[in-house]
Protein backbone atom coordinates (compact mmCIF):
# COMPACT_ATOMS: atom_id res chain seq x y z
CA UNK A 1 0.00 0.00 0.00
CA UNK A 2 1.40 3.37 -0.92
CA UNK A 3 1.82 5.91 1.80
CA UNK A 4 0.08 9.20 1.18
CA UNK A 5 2.31 11.88 -0.20
CA UNK A 6 3.45 14.30 2.45
CA UNK A 7 4.20 17.85 1.42
CA UNK A 8 7.88 18.60 1.06
CA UNK A 9 7.16 22.27 0.81
CA UNK A 10 6.80 22.74 4.53
CA UNK A 11 10.32 21.45 5.23
CA UNK A 12 12.45 24.50 4.50
CA UNK A 13 10.12 27.46 4.82
CA UNK A 14 12.88 30.07 4.92
CA UNK A 15 14.72 28.82 1.86
CA UNK A 16 11.43 28.49 0.06
CA UNK A 17 10.41 32.02 0.98
CA UNK A 18 13.73 33.43 -0.20
CA UNK A 19 13.54 31.62 -3.53
CA UNK A 20 9.93 32.68 -3.92
CA UNK A 21 10.23 36.35 -3.14
CA UNK A 22 13.85 37.30 -3.82
CA UNK A 23 13.48 37.96 -7.57
CA UNK A 24 10.46 40.22 -7.10
CA UNK A 25 12.16 42.11 -4.27
CA UNK A 26 15.26 42.66 -6.37
CA UNK A 27 13.31 43.84 -9.40
CA UNK A 28 11.37 46.21 -7.20
CA UNK A 29 14.52 47.56 -5.55
CA UNK A 30 16.20 48.02 -8.93
CA UNK A 31 13.25 50.01 -10.22
CA UNK A 32 13.25 52.27 -7.16
CA UNK A 33 17.00 52.72 -7.47
CA UNK A 34 16.72 53.80 -11.11
CA UNK A 35 13.94 56.19 -10.28
CA UNK A 36 15.90 57.69 -7.38
CA UNK A 37 19.00 58.10 -9.54
CA UNK A 38 17.06 59.64 -12.43
CA UNK A 39 15.16 62.09 -10.22
CA UNK A 40 18.36 63.24 -8.52
CA UNK A 41 20.81 63.28 -11.42
CA UNK A 42 18.74 64.37 -14.44
CA UNK A 43 17.95 67.79 -13.01
CA UNK A 44 14.21 67.25 -13.27
CA UNK A 45 12.23 69.43 -10.85
CA UNK A 46 11.18 67.55 -7.66
CA UNK A 47 7.74 69.09 -8.14
CA UNK A 48 7.42 67.14 -11.37
CA UNK A 49 9.11 63.90 -10.35
CA UNK A 50 10.14 63.59 -6.71
CA UNK A 51 12.58 60.78 -5.91
CA UNK A 52 11.07 57.83 -4.00
CA UNK A 53 12.97 58.78 -0.83
CA UNK A 54 11.19 62.13 -0.80
CA UNK A 55 7.83 60.47 -1.46
CA UNK A 56 8.32 58.26 1.57
CA UNK A 57 9.52 61.16 3.69
CA UNK A 58 6.55 63.36 2.73
CA UNK A 59 4.24 60.45 3.31
CA UNK A 60 5.70 59.93 6.77
CA UNK A 61 5.41 63.62 7.64
CA UNK A 62 1.79 63.64 6.54
CA UNK A 63 0.99 60.24 7.99
CA UNK A 64 -1.93 61.50 10.05
CA UNK A 65 -3.62 63.10 7.09
CA UNK A 66 -3.00 59.98 5.00
CA UNK A 67 -4.34 57.67 7.68
CA UNK A 68 -7.42 59.88 8.05
CA UNK A 69 -8.09 59.38 4.36
CA UNK A 70 -7.20 55.71 4.12
CA UNK A 71 -9.94 54.68 6.53
CA UNK A 72 -12.86 56.10 4.49
CA UNK A 73 -11.45 54.43 1.37
CA UNK A 74 -11.12 51.15 3.22
CA UNK A 75 -14.68 51.48 4.48
CA UNK A 76 -16.04 52.24 1.01
CA UNK A 77 -14.08 49.33 -0.43
CA UNK A 78 -15.26 46.82 2.14
CA UNK A 79 -18.91 47.88 2.18
CA UNK A 80 -19.03 48.08 -1.60
CA UNK A 81 -17.33 44.76 -1.97
CA UNK A 82 -19.56 43.07 0.59
CA UNK A 83 -22.63 44.41 -1.18
CA UNK A 84 -21.25 43.22 -4.48
CA UNK A 85 -20.49 39.73 -3.12
CA UNK A 86 -23.92 39.25 -1.62
CA UNK A 87 -25.62 40.42 -4.81
CA UNK A 88 -23.37 38.28 -7.01
CA UNK A 89 -23.96 35.21 -4.87
CA UNK A 90 -27.74 35.57 -4.75
CA UNK A 91 -27.90 36.20 -8.49
CA UNK A 92 -25.54 33.33 -9.25
CA UNK A 93 -27.84 30.94 -7.39
CA UNK A 94 -30.94 32.29 -9.13
CA UNK A 95 -29.27 32.09 -12.51
CA UNK A 96 -28.06 28.55 -11.79
CA UNK A 97 -31.58 27.37 -11.02
CA UNK A 98 -33.36 29.36 -13.74
CA UNK A 99 -31.23 29.37 -16.85
CA UNK A 100 -33.57 31.74 -18.79
CA UNK A 101 -32.71 34.40 -16.23
CA UNK A 102 -29.12 34.08 -17.31
CA UNK A 103 -30.00 34.80 -20.91
CA UNK A 104 -32.11 37.74 -19.81
CA UNK A 105 -29.62 39.38 -17.47
CA UNK A 106 -26.12 38.64 -18.70
CA UNK A 107 -26.23 40.90 -21.77
CA UNK A 108 -27.30 43.71 -19.45
CA UNK A 109 -24.39 43.05 -17.10
CA UNK A 110 -21.92 42.87 -19.94
CA UNK A 111 -23.07 46.30 -21.15
CA UNK A 112 -22.67 47.60 -17.60
CA UNK A 113 -19.03 46.56 -17.75
CA UNK A 114 -18.40 48.62 -20.86
CA UNK A 115 -19.40 51.92 -19.23
CA UNK A 116 -16.41 54.23 -18.82
CA UNK A 117 -15.79 54.93 -15.13
CA UNK A 118 -14.77 58.54 -15.80
CA UNK A 119 -18.28 59.23 -17.06
CA UNK A 120 -20.17 57.08 -14.58
CA UNK A 121 -18.42 58.14 -11.38
CA UNK A 122 -19.42 61.84 -11.53
CA UNK A 123 -22.97 60.88 -12.52
CA UNK A 124 -23.38 58.52 -9.59
CA UNK A 125 -22.05 61.21 -7.26
CA UNK A 126 -24.49 63.66 -8.85
CA UNK A 127 -27.40 61.30 -8.24
CA UNK A 128 -26.48 59.92 -4.83
CA UNK A 129 -24.49 62.69 -3.19
CA UNK A 130 -21.16 62.74 -1.41
CA UNK A 131 -21.86 60.05 1.18
CA UNK A 132 -21.00 56.39 1.32
CA UNK A 133 -23.74 55.18 -1.01
CA UNK A 134 -22.28 56.31 -4.37
CA UNK A 135 -18.94 54.73 -3.41
CA UNK A 136 -20.61 51.45 -2.54
CA UNK A 137 -22.45 51.50 -5.85
CA UNK A 138 -19.36 52.24 -7.87
CA UNK A 139 -17.29 49.55 -6.16
CA UNK A 140 -20.13 47.11 -6.73
CA UNK A 141 -20.37 48.13 -10.38
CA UNK A 142 -16.76 47.25 -11.09
CA UNK A 143 -16.58 44.06 -8.99
CA UNK A 144 -20.01 42.51 -9.23
CA UNK A 145 -19.87 41.03 -12.70
CA UNK A 146 -16.44 39.38 -12.39
CA UNK A 147 -17.66 37.72 -9.19
CA UNK A 148 -20.88 36.59 -10.83
CA UNK A 149 -18.98 35.09 -13.75
CA UNK A 150 -16.51 33.37 -11.42
CA UNK A 151 -19.34 31.79 -9.43
CA UNK A 152 -21.40 30.62 -12.39
CA UNK A 153 -18.31 29.21 -14.11
CA UNK A 154 -17.45 27.47 -10.86
CA UNK A 155 -20.87 25.86 -10.58
CA UNK A 156 -20.45 24.43 -14.04
CA UNK A 157 -17.03 22.97 -13.30
CA UNK A 158 -18.44 19.92 -11.51
CA UNK A 159 -17.13 16.81 -13.27
CA UNK A 160 -19.81 14.87 -15.10
CA UNK A 161 -19.14 11.72 -13.04
CA UNK A 162 -19.87 13.50 -9.81
CA UNK A 163 -23.20 14.75 -11.15
CA UNK A 164 -24.03 11.27 -12.43
CA UNK A 165 -23.07 9.78 -9.08
CA UNK A 166 -25.27 12.17 -7.13
CA UNK A 167 -28.14 11.63 -9.53
CA UNK A 168 -27.80 7.87 -9.07
CA UNK A 169 -28.04 8.41 -5.32
CA UNK A 170 -31.30 10.27 -5.79
CA UNK A 171 -30.04 13.79 -5.18
CA UNK A 172 -32.34 16.50 -6.50
CA UNK A 173 -31.36 19.90 -7.82
CA UNK A 174 -30.96 21.48 -4.40
CA UNK A 175 -28.76 18.70 -3.03
CA UNK A 176 -26.73 18.65 -6.21
CA UNK A 177 -26.13 22.35 -5.75
CA UNK A 178 -25.18 22.17 -2.09
CA UNK A 179 -23.10 19.01 -2.26
CA UNK A 180 -21.31 19.52 -5.57
CA UNK A 181 -21.83 22.76 -7.44
CA UNK A 182 -21.24 25.14 -4.55
CA UNK A 183 -18.02 23.55 -3.23
CA UNK A 184 -16.72 23.15 -6.79
CA UNK A 185 -17.10 26.88 -7.25
CA UNK A 186 -14.86 27.82 -4.33
CA UNK A 187 -11.55 27.90 -6.24
CA UNK A 188 -13.22 29.98 -8.96
CA UNK A 189 -14.74 32.22 -6.33
CA UNK A 190 -11.36 32.93 -4.76
CA UNK A 191 -9.70 33.51 -8.12
CA UNK A 192 -12.42 36.07 -8.82
CA UNK A 193 -12.04 37.52 -5.36
CA UNK A 194 -8.33 38.15 -5.82
CA UNK A 195 -8.92 40.04 -9.05
CA UNK A 196 -11.98 41.93 -7.85
CA UNK A 197 -10.47 43.17 -4.62
CA UNK A 198 -7.89 45.11 -6.60
CA UNK A 199 -10.62 46.60 -8.79
CA UNK A 200 -12.57 47.43 -5.67
CA UNK A 201 -9.90 49.74 -4.26
CA UNK A 202 -9.51 51.46 -7.62
CA UNK A 203 -13.29 51.83 -7.84
CA UNK A 204 -13.51 53.39 -4.40
CA UNK A 205 -10.73 55.88 -5.16
CA UNK A 206 -12.40 56.78 -8.43
CA UNK A 207 -15.68 57.45 -6.67
CA UNK A 208 -13.94 59.69 -4.13
CA UNK A 209 -12.08 61.50 -6.86
CA UNK A 210 -15.43 62.39 -8.37
CA UNK A 211 -16.59 63.89 -5.11
CA UNK A 212 -16.14 63.10 -1.46
CA UNK A 213 -15.46 64.69 1.90
CA UNK A 214 -12.63 62.30 2.70
CA UNK A 215 -10.72 59.43 1.20
CA UNK A 216 -7.59 58.71 -0.79
CA UNK A 217 -9.29 59.83 -3.98
CA UNK A 218 -10.04 63.29 -2.73
CA UNK A 219 -6.63 63.44 -1.04
CA UNK A 220 -4.99 62.77 -4.39
CA UNK A 221 -7.13 65.43 -6.06
CA UNK A 222 -6.21 68.04 -3.43
CA UNK A 223 -2.51 67.16 -3.54
CA UNK A 224 -2.54 67.47 -7.32
CA UNK A 225 -4.27 70.85 -7.17
CA UNK A 226 -1.57 72.01 -4.73
CA UNK A 227 1.18 70.77 -7.07
CA UNK A 228 2.34 68.25 -4.49
CA UNK A 229 3.42 65.37 -6.71
CA UNK A 230 5.17 63.86 -3.69
CA UNK A 231 1.89 63.63 -1.78
CA UNK A 232 0.03 62.29 -4.81
CA UNK A 233 2.61 59.53 -4.99
CA UNK A 234 2.52 58.97 -1.24
CA UNK A 235 -1.23 58.43 -1.52
CA UNK A 236 -0.63 56.05 -4.39
CA UNK A 237 1.78 54.08 -2.19
CA UNK A 238 -0.85 54.03 0.55
CA UNK A 239 -3.50 52.70 -1.83
CA UNK A 240 -1.06 50.07 -3.11
CA UNK A 241 -0.35 48.94 0.44
CA UNK A 242 -4.08 48.86 1.17
CA UNK A 243 -4.69 46.72 -1.91
CA UNK A 244 -1.87 44.35 -1.02
CA UNK A 245 -3.21 43.92 2.51
CA UNK A 246 -6.68 43.11 1.20
CA UNK A 247 -5.18 40.76 -1.38
CA UNK A 248 -3.26 38.98 1.36
CA UNK A 249 -6.43 38.70 3.41
CA UNK A 250 -8.17 36.87 0.55
CA UNK A 251 -5.29 34.39 0.46
CA UNK A 252 -5.63 33.76 4.19
CA UNK A 253 -9.39 33.32 3.91
CA UNK A 254 -8.92 30.94 1.00
CA UNK A 255 -6.53 28.79 3.00
CA UNK A 256 -9.04 28.59 5.82
CA UNK A 257 -12.02 27.94 3.55
CA UNK A 258 -10.33 25.31 1.37
CA UNK A 259 -8.18 23.13 3.63
CA UNK A 260 -8.15 20.35 1.03
CA UNK A 261 -6.42 22.58 -1.52
CA UNK A 262 -3.23 22.43 0.55
CA UNK A 263 -2.92 18.80 -0.50
CA UNK A 264 -2.82 19.93 -4.09
CA UNK A 265 -6.09 18.83 -5.67
CA UNK A 266 -9.12 20.83 -6.59
CA UNK A 267 -7.54 24.23 -6.14
CA UNK A 268 -7.28 25.17 -9.77
CA UNK A 269 -9.96 26.83 -11.78
CA UNK B 1 -38.83 -19.49 -8.08
CA UNK B 2 -37.46 -16.04 -7.33
CA UNK B 3 -37.40 -13.72 -10.31
CA UNK B 4 -34.00 -12.51 -11.56
CA UNK B 5 -32.73 -9.43 -9.81
CA UNK B 6 -32.20 -7.63 -13.09
CA UNK B 7 -33.47 -8.66 -16.47
CA UNK B 8 -33.02 -6.72 -19.70
CA UNK B 9 -34.85 -7.95 -22.78
CA UNK B 10 -34.31 -6.46 -26.20
CA UNK B 11 -33.20 -3.10 -24.90
CA UNK B 12 -32.07 -0.43 -27.35
CA UNK B 13 -30.76 2.96 -26.40
CA UNK B 14 -28.65 5.79 -27.78
CA UNK B 15 -27.93 9.48 -28.03
CA UNK B 16 -29.77 11.64 -30.55
CA UNK B 17 -28.88 9.86 -33.76
CA UNK B 18 -26.20 7.53 -32.41
CA UNK B 19 -27.47 4.00 -31.72
CA UNK B 20 -25.40 2.65 -28.83
CA UNK B 21 -27.20 -0.37 -27.38
CA UNK B 22 -28.98 -2.60 -29.86
CA UNK B 23 -31.38 -5.32 -28.77
CA UNK B 24 -29.47 -6.04 -25.56
CA UNK B 25 -30.63 -8.86 -23.30
CA UNK B 26 -29.05 -10.00 -20.07
CA UNK B 27 -29.93 -11.44 -16.69
CA UNK B 28 -28.42 -11.02 -13.23
CA UNK B 29 -29.66 -13.24 -10.39
CA UNK B 30 -29.54 -12.33 -6.70
CA UNK B 31 -26.07 -12.85 -5.25
CA UNK B 32 -24.49 -13.22 -8.67
CA UNK B 33 -21.40 -11.47 -9.95
CA UNK B 34 -21.97 -10.72 -13.62
CA UNK B 35 -19.54 -8.93 -15.90
CA UNK B 36 -20.05 -7.11 -19.14
CA UNK B 37 -16.99 -7.32 -21.27
CA UNK B 38 -16.71 -5.22 -24.37
CA UNK B 39 -14.40 -3.04 -26.40
CA UNK B 40 -13.90 0.62 -25.59
CA UNK B 41 -16.76 2.77 -26.83
CA UNK B 42 -19.14 -0.18 -27.11
CA UNK B 43 -21.68 1.46 -24.82
CA UNK B 44 -20.93 -0.04 -21.42
CA UNK B 45 -21.14 3.25 -19.54
CA UNK B 46 -24.24 4.09 -21.56
CA UNK B 47 -25.90 0.96 -20.21
CA UNK B 48 -25.25 2.15 -16.66
CA UNK B 49 -26.48 5.63 -17.51
CA UNK B 50 -29.71 4.03 -18.62
CA UNK B 51 -30.02 1.88 -15.51
CA UNK B 52 -29.44 4.84 -13.18
CA UNK B 53 -32.13 6.79 -14.98
CA UNK B 54 -30.05 9.40 -16.81
CA UNK B 55 -31.11 7.96 -20.19
CA UNK B 56 -34.37 6.38 -21.32
CA UNK B 57 -34.41 3.10 -23.25
CA UNK B 58 -35.87 3.45 -26.74
CA UNK B 59 -37.32 -0.05 -26.77
CA UNK B 60 -37.29 -3.25 -24.77
CA UNK B 61 -38.08 -3.98 -21.14
CA UNK B 62 -36.12 -3.82 -17.92
CA UNK B 63 -37.35 -5.77 -14.90
CA UNK B 64 -36.00 -5.57 -11.39
CA UNK B 65 -37.01 -8.28 -8.92
CA UNK B 66 -39.94 -9.06 -11.19
CA UNK B 67 -41.28 -5.50 -11.47
CA UNK B 68 -40.62 -2.93 -14.20
CA UNK B 69 -37.54 -0.91 -13.28
CA UNK B 70 -39.44 2.35 -13.64
CA UNK B 71 -41.61 1.32 -10.68
CA UNK B 72 -38.65 0.47 -8.46
CA UNK B 73 -37.14 3.11 -6.20
CA UNK B 74 -33.41 3.49 -6.94
CA UNK B 75 -32.27 -0.09 -6.54
CA UNK B 76 -28.68 0.53 -7.67
CA UNK B 77 -25.55 1.73 -5.99
CA UNK B 78 -23.41 3.09 -8.79
CA UNK B 79 -19.64 3.46 -8.95
CA UNK B 80 -18.70 5.68 -11.90
CA UNK B 81 -15.81 5.03 -14.25
CA UNK B 82 -13.52 7.54 -12.59
CA UNK B 83 -13.63 7.41 -8.79
CA UNK B 84 -15.59 10.69 -8.58
CA UNK B 85 -14.36 11.34 -5.07
CA UNK B 86 -15.05 14.91 -4.07
CA UNK B 87 -11.70 16.60 -3.43
CA UNK B 88 -13.25 18.91 -0.84
CA UNK B 89 -14.58 16.09 1.35
CA UNK B 90 -12.52 13.97 3.68
CA UNK B 91 -12.48 10.26 2.84
CA UNK B 92 -15.02 9.47 5.55
CA UNK B 93 -17.34 12.17 4.24
CA UNK B 94 -16.95 10.87 0.71
CA UNK B 95 -17.88 7.43 1.99
CA UNK B 96 -21.02 8.76 3.67
CA UNK B 97 -22.19 10.75 0.64
CA UNK B 98 -24.92 8.33 -0.40
CA UNK B 99 -26.26 8.07 3.15
CA UNK B 100 -26.34 11.85 3.46
CA UNK B 101 -28.26 12.13 0.22
CA UNK B 102 -30.71 9.61 1.64
CA UNK B 103 -31.24 12.02 4.52
CA UNK B 104 -29.14 10.46 7.25
CA UNK B 105 -27.42 12.96 9.54
CA UNK B 106 -23.69 13.36 9.01
CA UNK B 107 -23.06 12.12 12.54
CA UNK B 108 -25.06 8.93 12.13
CA UNK B 109 -23.62 8.29 8.68
CA UNK B 110 -20.08 8.68 9.98
CA UNK B 111 -20.53 6.23 12.80
CA UNK B 112 -22.11 3.76 10.43
CA UNK B 113 -19.25 3.94 7.95
CA UNK B 114 -16.29 4.21 10.32
CA UNK B 115 -16.16 0.50 11.30
CA UNK B 116 -15.84 -0.50 7.64
CA UNK B 117 -12.60 1.36 7.02
CA UNK B 118 -10.35 -1.47 8.21
CA UNK B 119 -11.94 -4.01 5.88
CA UNK B 120 -11.45 -1.64 2.96
CA UNK B 121 -7.79 -1.10 3.82
CA UNK B 122 -8.41 2.53 4.67
CA UNK B 123 -7.97 2.51 8.44
CA UNK B 124 -6.22 5.68 9.55
CA UNK B 125 -7.22 7.60 6.43
CA UNK B 126 -10.70 8.60 7.54
CA UNK B 127 -9.77 12.26 7.95
CA UNK B 128 -7.52 12.54 4.88
CA UNK B 129 -8.54 14.31 1.72
CA UNK B 130 -8.69 12.21 -1.48
CA UNK B 131 -5.61 13.93 -2.94
CA UNK B 132 -3.49 12.31 -0.24
CA UNK B 133 -4.47 8.77 -1.26
CA UNK B 134 -2.93 6.41 -3.79
CA UNK B 135 -4.94 5.27 -6.79
CA UNK B 136 -5.80 1.91 -5.26
CA UNK B 137 -6.92 3.50 -2.01
CA UNK B 138 -9.12 5.94 -3.88
CA UNK B 139 -10.83 3.08 -5.68
CA UNK B 140 -11.43 1.28 -2.40
CA UNK B 141 -12.85 4.47 -0.94
CA UNK B 142 -15.16 4.80 -3.96
CA UNK B 143 -16.25 1.18 -3.53
CA UNK B 144 -16.88 1.77 0.15
CA UNK B 145 -19.04 4.76 -0.76
CA UNK B 146 -20.94 2.43 -3.11
CA UNK B 147 -21.60 -0.51 -0.79
CA UNK B 148 -22.60 1.47 2.32
CA UNK B 149 -25.69 2.62 0.46
CA UNK B 150 -26.98 -0.94 0.98
CA UNK B 151 -28.80 -1.07 -2.33
CA UNK B 152 -29.93 -4.44 -3.66
CA UNK B 153 -27.45 -4.27 -6.52
CA UNK B 154 -24.04 -2.73 -7.31
CA UNK B 155 -23.12 -1.25 -10.68
CA UNK B 156 -19.35 -0.97 -11.06
CA UNK B 157 -18.05 0.83 -14.14
CA UNK B 158 -14.44 -0.21 -14.80
CA UNK B 159 -13.49 0.26 -11.16
CA UNK B 160 -9.82 -0.53 -11.77
CA UNK B 161 -9.41 0.77 -15.32
CA UNK B 162 -7.24 3.70 -14.33
CA UNK B 163 -4.83 1.78 -12.08
CA UNK B 164 -1.36 0.51 -12.90
CA UNK B 165 -1.19 -3.21 -13.71
CA UNK B 166 0.23 -4.27 -10.36
CA UNK B 167 -2.24 -2.35 -8.25
CA UNK B 168 -5.04 -3.51 -10.51
CA UNK B 169 -4.19 -7.20 -9.98
CA UNK B 170 -4.02 -6.64 -6.27
CA UNK B 171 -7.38 -4.88 -6.26
CA UNK B 172 -9.00 -7.64 -8.32
CA UNK B 173 -7.88 -10.25 -5.81
CA UNK B 174 -9.08 -8.06 -2.98
CA UNK B 175 -12.47 -7.54 -4.60
CA UNK B 176 -12.93 -11.26 -5.25
CA UNK B 177 -12.27 -11.94 -1.55
CA UNK B 178 -14.66 -9.15 -0.53
CA UNK B 179 -17.35 -10.57 -2.77
CA UNK B 180 -16.89 -14.09 -1.36
CA UNK B 181 -17.59 -12.66 2.07
CA UNK B 182 -20.51 -10.35 1.22
CA UNK B 183 -22.14 -11.94 -1.82
CA UNK B 184 -23.31 -8.65 -3.24
CA UNK B 185 -25.27 -8.75 -6.46
CA UNK B 186 -22.88 -7.09 -8.88
CA UNK B 187 -22.94 -5.97 -12.47
CA UNK B 188 -19.37 -5.09 -13.43
CA UNK B 189 -18.32 -3.36 -16.62
CA UNK B 190 -14.79 -3.94 -17.80
CA UNK B 191 -12.59 -4.43 -20.83
CA UNK B 192 -10.08 -6.48 -18.87
CA UNK B 193 -10.59 -10.14 -19.79
CA UNK B 194 -8.58 -11.42 -16.82
CA UNK B 195 -10.61 -9.34 -14.43
CA UNK B 196 -13.87 -10.69 -15.82
CA UNK B 197 -12.74 -14.31 -15.60
CA UNK B 198 -11.30 -13.86 -12.13
CA UNK B 199 -14.40 -12.30 -10.63
CA UNK B 200 -17.54 -13.38 -12.47
CA UNK B 201 -20.16 -16.09 -12.32
CA UNK B 202 -21.13 -15.11 -15.83
CA UNK B 203 -19.72 -12.89 -18.56
CA UNK B 204 -21.71 -11.17 -21.28
CA UNK B 205 -19.53 -10.37 -24.25
CA UNK B 206 -20.54 -7.22 -26.09
CA UNK B 207 -19.99 -6.45 -29.75
CA UNK B 208 -18.58 -3.07 -30.78
CA UNK B 209 -21.16 -0.29 -31.09
CA UNK B 210 -24.11 -0.69 -31.51
CA UNK B 211 -23.67 -3.19 -28.75
CA UNK B 212 -25.46 -6.51 -28.48
CA UNK B 213 -24.56 -9.51 -26.37
CA UNK B 214 -22.62 -11.79 -28.68
CA UNK B 215 -21.90 -14.54 -26.21
CA UNK B 216 -22.76 -15.59 -22.66
CA UNK B 217 -20.10 -17.46 -20.75
CA UNK B 218 -20.91 -19.20 -17.48
CA UNK B 219 -17.85 -19.59 -15.33
CA UNK B 220 -18.26 -22.27 -12.72
CA UNK B 221 -14.62 -22.46 -11.72
CA UNK B 222 -14.11 -22.69 -7.96
CA UNK B 223 -12.89 -19.59 -6.18
CA UNK B 224 -10.33 -18.22 -5.49
CA UNK B 225 -9.17 -18.24 -9.06
CA UNK B 226 -5.85 -16.47 -8.72
CA UNK B 227 -3.86 -19.46 -7.48
CA UNK B 228 -4.00 -23.25 -7.31
CA UNK B 229 -5.48 -25.62 -9.84
CA UNK B 230 -7.92 -23.20 -11.50
CA UNK B 231 -5.28 -20.85 -12.88
CA UNK B 232 -4.61 -22.90 -16.01
CA UNK B 233 -8.32 -23.34 -16.80
CA UNK B 234 -8.91 -19.64 -16.26
CA UNK B 235 -6.05 -18.80 -18.62
CA UNK B 236 -7.49 -21.05 -21.33
CA UNK B 237 -10.85 -19.36 -20.91
CA UNK B 238 -9.24 -15.94 -21.27
CA UNK B 239 -7.65 -16.94 -24.57
CA UNK B 240 -10.97 -18.26 -25.79
CA UNK B 241 -12.76 -15.02 -24.90
CA UNK B 242 -10.10 -12.89 -26.56
CA UNK B 243 -10.48 -14.93 -29.72
CA UNK B 244 -14.21 -14.35 -29.78
CA UNK B 245 -13.74 -10.61 -29.25
CA UNK B 246 -11.15 -10.31 -32.02
CA UNK B 247 -13.30 -12.32 -34.44
CA UNK B 248 -16.31 -10.08 -33.97
CA UNK B 249 -14.20 -6.99 -34.39
CA UNK B 250 -12.95 -8.29 -37.73
CA UNK B 251 -16.45 -8.82 -39.07
CA UNK B 252 -17.32 -5.20 -38.28
N1 LIG C 1 -23.37 12.20 -23.72
C1 LIG C 1 -23.16 11.61 -24.92
N2 LIG C 1 -23.69 12.15 -26.04
C2 LIG C 1 -23.47 11.57 -27.25
N3 LIG C 1 -22.74 10.47 -27.43
C3 LIG C 1 -22.19 9.88 -26.36
C4 LIG C 1 -22.36 10.42 -25.04
N4 LIG C 1 -21.70 9.65 -24.17
C5 LIG C 1 -21.14 8.66 -24.90
N5 LIG C 1 -21.44 8.79 -26.21
C6 LIG C 1 -21.02 7.90 -27.28
O1 LIG C 1 -21.61 6.64 -27.06
C7 LIG C 1 -20.70 5.60 -27.35
C8 LIG C 1 -20.58 4.68 -26.16
O2 LIG C 1 -20.03 5.37 -25.07
P1 LIG C 1 -19.78 4.69 -23.67
O3 LIG C 1 -19.23 5.73 -22.76
O4 LIG C 1 -21.02 3.99 -23.25
O5 LIG C 1 -18.65 3.63 -24.03
P2 LIG C 1 -17.92 2.59 -23.08
O6 LIG C 1 -18.25 1.24 -23.59
O7 LIG C 1 -18.22 2.87 -21.66
O8 LIG C 1 -16.39 2.91 -23.40
P3 LIG C 1 -15.13 2.87 -22.43
O9 LIG C 1 -14.77 1.44 -22.25
O10 LIG C 1 -14.09 3.62 -23.19
O11 LIG C 1 -15.53 3.54 -21.16
C9 LIG C 1 -19.38 6.27 -27.72
O12 LIG C 1 -19.26 6.22 -29.11
C10 LIG C 1 -19.53 7.67 -27.26
O13 LIG C 1 -18.88 8.55 -28.16
MG1 LIG D 1 -17.18 3.61 -20.09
Amino acid sequence: MTEPSSGTRARAPLRHAVRQYLPATMAFAALLGLWEAYARLSGIAPMTLPPPSQVLLSGWRNREGLWDNILPTLRATLFGFAFSLVTAFVLSVLVDFFQPLRRALFPLFIVSQTLPLVAIAPLIVLWFGFGLLPKILLVALVTFFPMLVALTEGYRSVPEEIEALLASMGAGKAKLFLLARLPSALPYFFAGLRISITYAVVGAIFAEYAGAAKGLGIYILNAKNNFRADLVLAAVVASAVLTLVLFGATLVIQRLAMPWARTGEGNRP
Amino acid sequence: MTPPRLQLSGVSCGYDRLAVLDDLSLTVNPGEFVSILGPSGAGKSTLFRMLTGALQPQSGTIFFDGAPLSQTARPFAFMPQRDALMPWRRIIDNATLGLEVQGMSRQAARSKVRPLFAEFGLAGFEEHYPAALSGGMRQRAALLRTVVQERPMLLLDEPFGALDALTRSRMQIWLSEMWRRHRWTVLLVTHDVREAVLLSDRIHLLSPRPARVIRDIDIDLPRPRFDGATVATAAALETDILKTLFQTEETF
